[in-house]
């Protein structure tokens, strides 16, 4: 038997089940890992997603056909068991594990190991063939543990709030900014959002993820934002809705902020490495845990992780792939502050204050 | 070495000048002296010899992570900082230490100068093992002797100043000398330093020199229209030279010189360390090669050949000649006249250098005229002269200290660079804030003709580009990659850029057979073909231009 799954031109394609996954161009059917938008794009006849992650979906993708899939509850379709498994990434996001024929595969989408109080854990899939991501496929990447961040981050916000500064912290505004929220020590000042992360806020807040209470920019008096701290997605970095806060401090969250040269590239005061992907050590305690034997290497540091492997007696290759295109995840590494302000965002030409529910996404303009 | 590191931190996480001074003042209030003074020591821009090899660092630091070399130049490729690949690569700590700046460099990275690998080896593996990732870096970052930080000396001297509530010229006065690695920093020499003024300050100062007074740059936009300054009668104006900036001090019966950069070089210029002078003067000037019967400043390449070479030869001392020109007096009889305005400083250092006379101390000659225009005119005389353009210095100007404004001020008024239109054609990633960026270029021009014609490159170049046009080139080298030579990329000749460069000179090293100086981008050429590039040819004539 040939392979379970293959790359086409529309995305990655399960062979026998003749169906897609993440796919980047329209087909029929389509299972989804997770909510960004280099994963998932509209047109699709169908969709087929965790159940967790099906709010999110909707309320970005609009009226969909979709149907959720509770995690490890099975289905099959042309003769493969397809299960969804929770992947850590962000509320909703699954491995995809697909059966035929006593083989098993198993597509990671994006993931991480660490453990994240707004979604549920990453589980290893034991399989024959794992596909996984390579996002952070390089061993200078070590994250610390969440605690240790956002403790970071709560005396970064506290110190700011003492000396009558507000604080802007970039993160992405699905999965990131939640991450961040459930994280913060409210007894410091108010928390706003920006408009593209509140309704993604609601998503979560419907599947009884805790995240404390939110106010939009226009919901504050001024003497209070001197304390509040602000979330906003990165394209807001240098827009004209940074101005209302008058003398801020800015960071930005993203395992990219490890390294200095990222960091005074971006051009912020902070730069917090919390990532929502594997790190080194969790790509390699991942792959191993799934005990295969193939394992098949997608979007980020492909060559490197394959050769790794390979010489760690694994059979690897890798996949060519468009995720990590997106703006909106940490897929790919960001640009400079400076490139973004003079480059025409997507996010920037469609961003109007979201009505409810439907906001305009960031990053999903091409889609 | 963690109150160190949180300082590094905090210098490096924040831009505004107010911060970083803050961070300072924190440490400087709060570390012990003889952790302090190795912290002025580095942050001042001392530089101390490698303690170990790169090699070896290198070699245990991959052993160390269980890595193999290629994952490691991979991880540097991405880094773009060695010791920061370092910091990242290695598991994290089993152990925790806080063991003081002091006792790091004096008893732990010291002694590693010249050890045994295996005795290096132990205790890398050790040190590693007892701090976390930022102390890590600067660990590597000591012991490879690569220490920088984005703070400037004038503002570790406001910082000092402020502790030590004196004024910040008389510490940037007792800081001259600190980083030239013959002193130990001590305890002892960071609470002199930090000191109140004592009436015995200038018989503590020895052979230093003095703060070096820095010129601004007139703005070249609108070109050569420095009408703006007001009256030329209240300027003094001098040509420019392109040579070694230095002081020449004598005092204790020695000959002291000393270069911009607070290196002691007088061993390097055996005929100023022997030009006779009286006791207790201080010269300001240019450090240049000069032939006796020569009108002018021979090339910098000439200079080049000079500092290059370790021992000096009779030969060569005879070959190529060097000379102070000397354009400002700042002791005279042990006496500071640095407070003096310039036109009297310059009339106290025309006698002098006359007195002087000696063929070793030229006398920088002011360039007279009666407006700016005729200034401007002379100006465009300058490469034929030998030199860089005009200096020019307000009459009532005293003698600051670094690039400051508040007693006078000096002016450069540098000719235009030359410029040629040339086409990029290989590309490596930058390092620090343009690390996995395509920044560092090199360029080329053509040379033969029809079929012949071909691409020969003659130039690297990076800087002079804003971010968002870094962006826009980086992607387009990714796009017209080539081949991939390691870290480098040769692209498909589509990209034309204006090189700009202040000299050029025969050079049987370089494949183009020239060698330009200070190379740097001007500006993206959009609007040309590569085919509408510029020649080797081109570049050649220049060599006539009084250039070389």
């Amino acid at each position: 038997m040939g392979d379970m799954v293959v790359v086409r031109k529309e995305g990655l394609y399960c062979v026998p089940g003749d169906f897609y996954i993440d796919p980047w161009r329209p087909v029929d059917r389509a299972v989804i890992t997770h909510a960004h938008g280099d994963h998932a794009r509209v047109g699709h006849g169908h969709y087929l997603a965790a159940a967790p992650g099906v709010g999110v979906l909707r309320s970005r993708l609009g009226d969909i056909s979709v149907d959720g899939l509770a995690y490890g509850e099975t289905v099959v379709h042309n003769g493969v068991t397809i299960s969804l498994h929770p992947a850590g990434h962000v509320l909703g996001s699954a491995q995809v594990r697909m059966e035929c024929g006593g083989e098993v595969w198993v597509a990671s989408g994006d993931y991480k190991v660490e453990p994240d109080r707004t979604c549920a854990p990453f589980e290893p899939v034991r399989c024959d063939t794992f596909i996984t991501e390579s996002t952070f496929g390089l061993p200078i990447y070590r994250w610390s543990p969440e605690q240790q961040l956002m403790n970071e981050i709560n005396a970064w916000w506290r110190k700011n709030a003492d000396e009558g500064r507000c604080s802007v912290v970039f993160a992405y505004s699905f999965g990131k900014a939640q991450r961040i929220l459930s994280g913060l020590d409210t007894g410091i000042g108010q928390i706003v959002c920006h408009g593209s992360v509140e309704p993604l806020n609601r998503a979560y807040r419907a599947e009884g993820v805790y995240i404390p209470p939110t106010v939009l920019v226009s919901d504050i008096d001024k003497a209070a934002l001197r304390r509040a701290i602000v979330v906003a997605p990165p394209s807001a970095s240098g827009s004209p809705w940074m101005k209302r806060f008058g003398d801020y401090s800015d960071a930005f969250a993203s395992g990219w902020m490890l390294l200095r040269g990222a960091r005074r590239r971006r051009g912020v005061d902070r730069g917090f490495v919390l990532s929502d992907h594997a790190d080194w050590p969790g790509l390699m305690s991942a792959i191993k845990a799934t005990q295969a034997e193939r394992v098949i290497v997608t979007h980020g540091s492909i060559p490197i992780l394959v050769r790794w492997l390979c010489q760690n007696g694994l059979d690897a290759s890798g996949f060519d792939t468009e995720y990590g295109d997106g703006e909106e995840d940490e897929s790919a590494p960001p640009a400079g502050a400076a490139a973004e302000r003079e480059a025409p965002l997507a996010e920037k030409e469609q961003a109007p204050v979201p009505e409810k529910g439907q906001a305009p996404v960031p990053g999903d303009a091409d889609a | 070495m963690r109150e160190f590191a949180r300082l590094y931190a905090d210098l490096d996480e924040t831009t505004s000048t107010t911060r970083k001074l803050d961070a300072l003042q924190a440490y400087f209030a709060s570390a012990a002296p003889e952790n302090a003074a190795w912290a002025v020591y580095f942050l001042a821009g001392g530089k101390p010899r490698q303690a170990v090899p790169t090699k070896l660092l290198r070699q245990f630091a991959i052993e160390y992570a269980g890595l193999d070399e290629w994952l490691f130049d991979e991880s540097y490729h991405a880094v773009g900082d060695f010791a920061e690949t370092i910091a990242h690569i290695l598991p994290p700590p089993t152990e925790r230490s806080d063991t003081g700046l002091a006792v790091w460099m004096e008893e732990r990275i010291g002694p590693l100068r010249g050890a045994d690998p295996g005795r290096i080896r132990e205790a890398l593996f050790a040190y590693w093992n007892e701090l976390d990732w930022r102390e890590r870096f600067l660990l590597v970052k000591l012991i490879g002797g690569g220490f920088r930080v984005g703070v400037s000396k004038l503002l570790v001297t406001r910082a000092l100043a402020a502790i030590a509530a004196v004024d910040s010229k008389l510490i940037a006065q007792r800081l001259m000398g600190w980083t030239d690695g013959r002193v130990k920093p001590t305890a002892g020499g960071f609470l002199q330093l930090i000191a109140e003024q004592s009436p015995e300050e200038h018989k503590l100062r020895g052979g230093q020199p003095y703060p070096f007074f820095l010129s601004h740059q007139l703005s070249a936009d609108p070109v050569g229209d420095p009408a703006a300054l007001g009256e030329v009668d209240d300027w003094l104006v001098e040509w420019k030279y392109d040579g070694i900036r230095a002081q020449l001090v004598r005092r204790d019966g020695q000959n002291f010189v000393w270069s911009r950069g607070e290196d002691l070089i007088t061993e390097r210029f055996p005929e100023l360390a022997s030009v006779s002078i009286p006791d207790g003067t201080v010269l300001d000037g240019e450090v240049l090669i000069w032939q006796p019967d020569s009108v002018m400043p021979a090339p910098f390449a000439d200079l080049q050949k000079r500092i290059g070479r370790k021992t000096l030869s009779a030969k060569l001392l005879a070959e190529l000649p060097a000379v102070l020109c000397c354009y400002d007096l700042l002791e005279l009889d042990g006496v500071d006249l640095r407070h003096l305005p310039q036109h009297e400083r310059r009339a106290l250092l025309e006698v002098e250098v006359a007195k002087f006379d000696s063929p070793r101390l030229r006398l920088s000659p002011l360039v007279v005229a009666d407006s700016w225009e005729a200034l401007a005119q002379l100006r465009e005389g300058s490469r034929a002269r030998g030199v860089e353009g005009m200096m020019l210095k307000a009459r009532s100007a005293q003698y600051g200290v670094g690039r400051t404004k508040d007693v006078g001020i000096w002016w450069k008024w540098k000719i235009d660079p030359y410029a040629v239109d040339a086409v990029l054609l290989y590309a490596q990633p930058g390092s620090g804030r343009r690390a996995s960026l395509y920044t560092d270029y090199t360029f080329a021009v053509w040379d033969g003709e029809g079929q012949e014609r071909r691409l020969v490159p003659f130039a690297k170049a990076y800087s002079g580009l804003t971010d968002a046009e870094i962006a826009q080139v980086d992607n387009a080298i990714r796009r017209t990659t080539i081949e991939k030579f390691g870290p480098v990329r040769s692209v498909k000749p589509t990209m034309v850029f204006e090189i700009g460069f202040e000299g050029i000179a025969l050079s049987p090293r370089h494949k183009a057979g020239i060698a330009v100086r200070f190379p740097r981008i001007l500006r993206r050429r959009q609007d040309k073909p590569v085919e509408e590039a510029d020649t080797l040819d081109m570049l050649k004539d220049l060599l006539g231009a009084g250039a070389t």
